[in-house]
């Protein structure tokens, strides 16, 4: 384990601020208190975190309808984070966007998107940019196993593929679009082998498993800061809550989701290897629960007393206005 | 005719089955129009229910999950619609038409003309549309002066159950693609239906309130916004006619100019924003052709010239409103 320990710590900090925000947001939305809809990336977290954990603040990543996560990852502020869930003033997106497009462009966090294969083509947009600017960044884009039978990623990894674009496709593979399993959609075992067929690399990832997301995507974002195009990475995971808060998950069983979480979940898994290699201990973690718990606290209490948005608000961002 | 009180989307849902019981071309297909797989039974029936219970009765052959791909699978109904069936293709919220334009605005609406005559394509895409459900940017549009625009489309907006049962029945018996746009917020409004097929015909405005002071010109959501509106004006002793337009495209222009001929006010009423939209559409109608039935300017509300905020106080205040319709009335008679 060549991380630091404060990397380590780091990473575990991450991990449980996405589930915590995530298990808050499901109590909240369930009692009423937060308006819209949720639809939360608890049991994914290795996948953001890992890759993220590779990549530094000049880089990109566009997200999905599932965008929590990789805001967190990314580092965008959880109060204004929370603020924007909320639909407040002091939203990191003046409470425009909501949970759905909750996007922080300076932390080159492009955007959660509501429309399913969206962010994918952005992405080898702003890798395009990195490479035309000479910026050496890199761009990752994450998306789900749905979204890969969407013409718009076909289209993105074949356009970065001939272009060698400095970009990293990730498909978080939970096993389901909205309703639908992944072996009823698609026609193949493993998603990564659709790389094949743009002349990329494809590698399947143990999405439950921080370690092994990190390492790929290190040699995924290094071959792309080389120069030498795109890979694309399938990371299995799972969600823990449904599709979105309210879904009454009528096509898979409980067994399945408890299966998963007493066996596989990545907050355990990540705890039981860093604290066997003697690096951080287990105080150290309870420690970082709490420093979690108390930010998290924080920042429903930071949406909860931040003002609405300002009528006028609805007409600005807008390029023109006609009076009525 | 039995008729008992249903909800919108229930309304829905027994219109998809009659058709299919009626006519074994008809299928439908969607994204999770039975989730779980397309086995026996559905896990979901559509995210909202609207198609619960049809792969139990028709089989996975007629009712078809598809993959998040709705490009395909909307062409895949285009395709299937010129060649013998009748599919009912749903693409989940109107918003999503972007991913699969093409094959609507070029394939579906101009086979019938660009082979002269000799395609017919059968096809309904039932389509969510409007704001209120706090759903934000990309999932609350009201996109129907869009397709409302194309030639070759068929455009339909029902505003009550009624109505968009037998609205939808007569879509599905047509024989040209019609964009179906059912008002998400409307889902759960509850109206006498009636249980037998039946049909309401497409390009026929209703009157849903007969009035003489001035004509209120409304369709889906905004019908159900006029009406209270109208309460509000009749305590004052202001008697407006609401004419529901039903179907954008054929559009009943003689309703409109008929009810401008009693009253000589419109107020037209539109959810989608105002360049282009129908609000302008009918305005240009009345200027046109009812020019001489005007006894004084129309009046148009719309949502504002943005996208549909997320933030429920912006929300609330983009989409038009009993009081906006009120104070445009008020307007349209005064000056
Ligand atoms: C173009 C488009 N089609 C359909 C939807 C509705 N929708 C939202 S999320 C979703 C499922 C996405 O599945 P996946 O890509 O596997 O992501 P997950 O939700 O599992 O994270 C669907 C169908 C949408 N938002 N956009
Ligand atoms: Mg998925």
């Amino acid at each position: 384990m060549e991380l630091s320990r404060e990397r380590l710590l780091d990473t575990y900090r991450t991990m449980r601020t996405i589930r915590s925000f995530e298990q808050t947001l499901n109590e909240l939305s369930q009692a009423g208190r937060v308006p819209g809809f949720l639809h939360l990336y608890a049991g994914e977290e290795a996948v953001a975190a890992g890759v993220c954990a590779t990549l530094g603040a000049d880089d990109y990543v566009t997200s999905t309808h599932r965008g929590h996560g990789h805001s967190i990852a990314k580092g965008v502020d959880l109060n204004a984070m929370m603020a924007e869930i909320f639909g407040k003033r002091s939203g990191v997106c003046k409470g425009k966007g909501g949970s759905m497009h909750i996007a922080d462009l300076g932390k080159g966090m492009l955007g959660a998107n509501g429309i399913v294969g969206g962010g994918i083509p952005l992405a080898i947009g702003a890798a395009l940019s990195a490479k035309v600017r000479k910026t050496g960044s890199v761009a990752v884009a994450f998306f789900g196993d749905g979204a890969t039978n969407q013409g718009a990623f076909h289209e993105s990894v074949n356009i970065a593929s001939i272009l060698k674009l400095p970009v990293v496709f990730v498909i978080e593979n939970n096993g389901y679009g909205e309703a639908t399993p992944v072996a009823y959609h698609v026609n193949i075992p493993d998603l990564a082998a659709r790389a094949v067929s743009y002349g990329i690399p494809g590698v399947v990832v143990e999405g439950m498993d921080f370690f092994d997301v990190f390492d790929k995507a290190r040699a995924a974002v290094e071959r792309a800061r080389r120069g030498e195009g795109p890979t694309l990475m399938e990371c299995k995971t799972y969600r823990y809550f449904g599709h979105y808060v309210g879904d009454p998950l009528t096509y898979r069983t409980k067994e399945e989701g408890e299966k998963v979480r007493a066996t596989r979940d990545p907050l355990d898994a990540f705890e039981k290897r860093v604290v066997s290699s003697g690096k951080v201990t287990t105080s150290e973690l309870r420690a970082a629960d709490d420093q979690v718990a108390r930010a998290i606290a924080e920042a429903v209490k930071f949406a909860e007393a931040s003002p609405a948005p300002e009528l006028a608000d609805l007409l600005t961002d807008v390029y023109v206005q006609y009076s009525a | 005719m039995a008729t008992r009180k249903c909800a919108f989307v229930q309304a829905i849902n027994e219109a998809l089955f009659q058709a299919m019981e009626r006519d074994p071309n008809v299928i439908v297909l969607g994204e999770d129009v039975a989730g779980g797989a397309g086995q026996k039974e559905d896990a979901w029936g559509g995210v909202m229910g609207a198609t619960k219970g049809l792969i139990g009765r028709f089989g996975a052959q007629r009712v078809i999950d598809t993959p998040i791909s709705e490009t395909g699978l909307v062409g895949m109904a285009v395709g299937a619609a010129t060649t013998g069936l009748r599919p009912v293709a749903e693409l989940m919220f109107m918003d999503f038409i972007g991913v699969c334009l093409d094959q609507l605005l070029n394939q579906a609406a101009k086979l019938r003309y660009m082979f002269g005559g000799k395609a017919k394509v059968p096809l309904v895409v039932r389509t969510m549309i409007g704001a209120g459900l706090r759903a934000a940017a990309q999932h609350s549009q009201t996109l129907y002066p869009m397709t409302t625009a194309i030639p070759g489309l068929k455009t339909v907006v029902p505003s009550n159950p009624y109505d968009a049962k037998g609205l939808l029945l007569a879509a599905i018996a047509d024989d040209d693609p019609v964009i179906f746009c059912e008002p998400k917020s409307l889902y759960t409004m509850t109206g006498e239906v009636p249980e037998e097929f039946y049909t309401v015909p497409l390009g026929k405005a209703a009157v849903a309130r007969a009035g003489g002071s001035v004509t209120i010109v409304a369709c889906g959501k905004m019908v159900e916004t006029s009406l209270a509106a109208a309460k509000s004006l009749a305590a004052e002793g202001i008697d407006a006619e609401i004419i529901d337009l039903r179907s954008l495209s054929p559009l009943d222009e003689d309703s409109v100019l008929a009810s401008l001929g009693k009253t000589g006010y419109l107020v037209v009423v539109d959810e989608a924003p105002p360049r282009c939209g129908i609000a302008a559409d009918i305005s240009a109608l009345a200027a046109d052709k009812g020019f001489d039935l005007l006894r004084g300017p129309i009046r148009r509300v719309t949502s504002p010239h943005a996208p549909v905020p997320f933030s429920p106080v912006l929300e609330d205040a983009y989409i038009p409103t009993p009081a906006r319709v009120v104070e445009a009335v008020h307007s349209a008679l005064e000056s």
